[in-house]
């Protein structure tokens, strides 16, 4: 049975937002359900009031707008996982989509819900985080964007307010000479929660780094970049010695813990393998050969 | 806490019912309106037994709170065909022993269903890929993949729907 609360069904963000505003911790907002329908039974959250955000028009869509790729918070897995643009610009948030959860799950759970659950195992936030995406928080004050590294804080903390909204996603349309890979380690192949996820995002020219970026799951108390790692590689070479050098250093950004999944340091030896496969992988798809 | 009257066609047939807000999708159809093909398994999306087809998708009746699907077209199992007139999907389970307990089962059909309307032929692997949400703790999958296998082929050659 789940716990007694109010539930709103806005029509518009704005109705929506108006509900949010007075900030309380005690208003959530619901869209799949896939997370807080499962907490609210747990009585890991007990809500007074609960907002239906899940059919409202302004958090859909996946559209090109000046130079970057937008994407509602209400876009659901599924619908990222179907899209061409997403396909085409961003692969490494496909692969995530494609390993993410189930179908069912993916049918109902959205973008936005995936990342202000404030999971380090968030499946979207790795490759969110490589494709140097940008978070935008609406209220009723008004609308910021945050760079998504700067939104994550700490297992079950975000930087969103108790009045906002994740109203849209946006990162930039890939460089010539980009690549990138993704890999997530669950213990199956489908529908498990990751025990380390590796997103790379590669930017080269002529074989040399230009901007490099790594980030992981399951390894720290949020999604984490490893920027020593990234620094490293920008300005290299692609080759074999740097990218284990590269990989060594991203074993050095993890903080990972042991739970019924694996070891930390599992996951700590884990999140320098898949780090040097998955650079081994992106660099071949910038288009050069060592 | 106040009751709504919410409008839920089920298998085709519109209902209205008056419900609290806190009811799931899935308590719904089971209790109040009596779809008891409709299975209540782990109540937090782990296992698929409670999965319908919600405006074309399969979903885990669980997440979903009723008053979320108001409006809503909703197939559950009962709704794809009978003991005397089955689905293919249905006809091909029964064929290949795919049901054992039969917990799973209606879930399990559903997410086939959802699979083979938007890709006629899939291959072992998407097929498994399609079922990763829906646990069967009998069969060992094995006689599931291979009657949507079969249904598939049947379907393809023109059975009904």
């Amino acid at each position: 049975m789940l716990p007694e609360f109010d539930l709103v069904m806005p029509r518009s963000l704005n109705e929506a937002l108006q509900v949010l505003a007075a900030g309380s911790p005690e208003v959530l907002p619901i869209a799949g359900g896939t997370n807080l329908t499962v907490d609210m039974r747990s009585g890991r959250y007990e809500p007074k009031v609960v907002v239906d955000i899940e059919k409202l028009p302004e958090l859909k869509g996946i559209r090109r707008e000046n130079g970057q790729i937008c994407v509602g918070g209400g876009v659901t897995i599924a619908e990222l996982l179907k899209d061409g643009l997403v396909a085409e610009t961003a692969p490494v948030l496909k692969s995530a989509c494609a390993l993410f959860a189930n179908p069912l799950i993916r049918n109902r759970a959205t973008v936005g819900g995936n990342l202000v659950d404030g999971s380090p195992a968030a499946d979207t936030a790795p490759s969110l985080l490589a494709l140097d995406a940008e978070i935008e928080l609406t209220s009723q004050d008004g609308k910021r964007r945050l760079p998504l590294d700067e939104f994550f804080i700490h297992v079950r903390k975000t930087a969103r307010q108790p009045n906002e909204l994740v109203t849209a996603l946006r990162w930039a349309l890939p460089k010539p000479g980009t690549g990138s890979a993704f890999y997530k380690l669950g213990l199956r192949k489908a529908d498990a929660i990751s025990v380390v996820s590796v997103a790379v995002v590669l930017e080269a020219e002529k074989g040399v780094c230009r901007k490099a970026r790594i980030a992981l799951g399951s390894v720290a108390p949020r999604p984490v970049r490893a920027k020593n790692a990234e620094e490293f590689l920008t300005g290299k070479l692609l080759k074999k010695e740097v990218f284990e050098e590269a990989a060594a250093l991203t074993a050095q950004a993890v903080s990972p813990i042991s739970d019924v999944r694996a070891s930390a340091e599992y996951r700590r030896r884990m999140s320098a393998v898949l780090t040097r496969r998955m650079l081994e992988q992106a660099a071949e798809q910038t288009g050069w050969k060592e | 806490m106040e009751p709504k009257v919410i409008t839920l066609t089920v298998n085709g047939r519109k209902h209205q019912v008056a419900l609290p807000p806190n009811i799931t999708l899935l308590r719904a159809l089971r209790e109040y309106l009596h779809y008891t093909d409709v299975k209540n398994g782990c109540e937090k999306g782990d296992c698929g037994a409670c999965t319908v087809i919600l405006n074309g998708k399969a979903v885990n009746s669980c997440l979903v709170l009723a008053w979320q699907a108001d409006g809503g077209e909703i197939l559950t199992v009962s709704g794809l065909g009978t003991t005397s007139n089955p689905h293919p999907i249905q006809e091909a389970f029964a064929d290949t022993g795919a049901a054992q307990c039969g917990f799973c089962t209606p879930g399990m059909v559903l997410a086939a269903k959802a699979l083979l309307d938007e890709n006629p032929h899939p291959t072992e692997e998407e097929i498994r890929e399609a079922i990763s949400g829906n646990l069967c703790r009998c069969t060992g999958y094995g006689p599931i993949v291979e009657a949507i296998q079969i249904a598939a082929e049947r379907l393809a050659e023109g059975g009904q729907k």
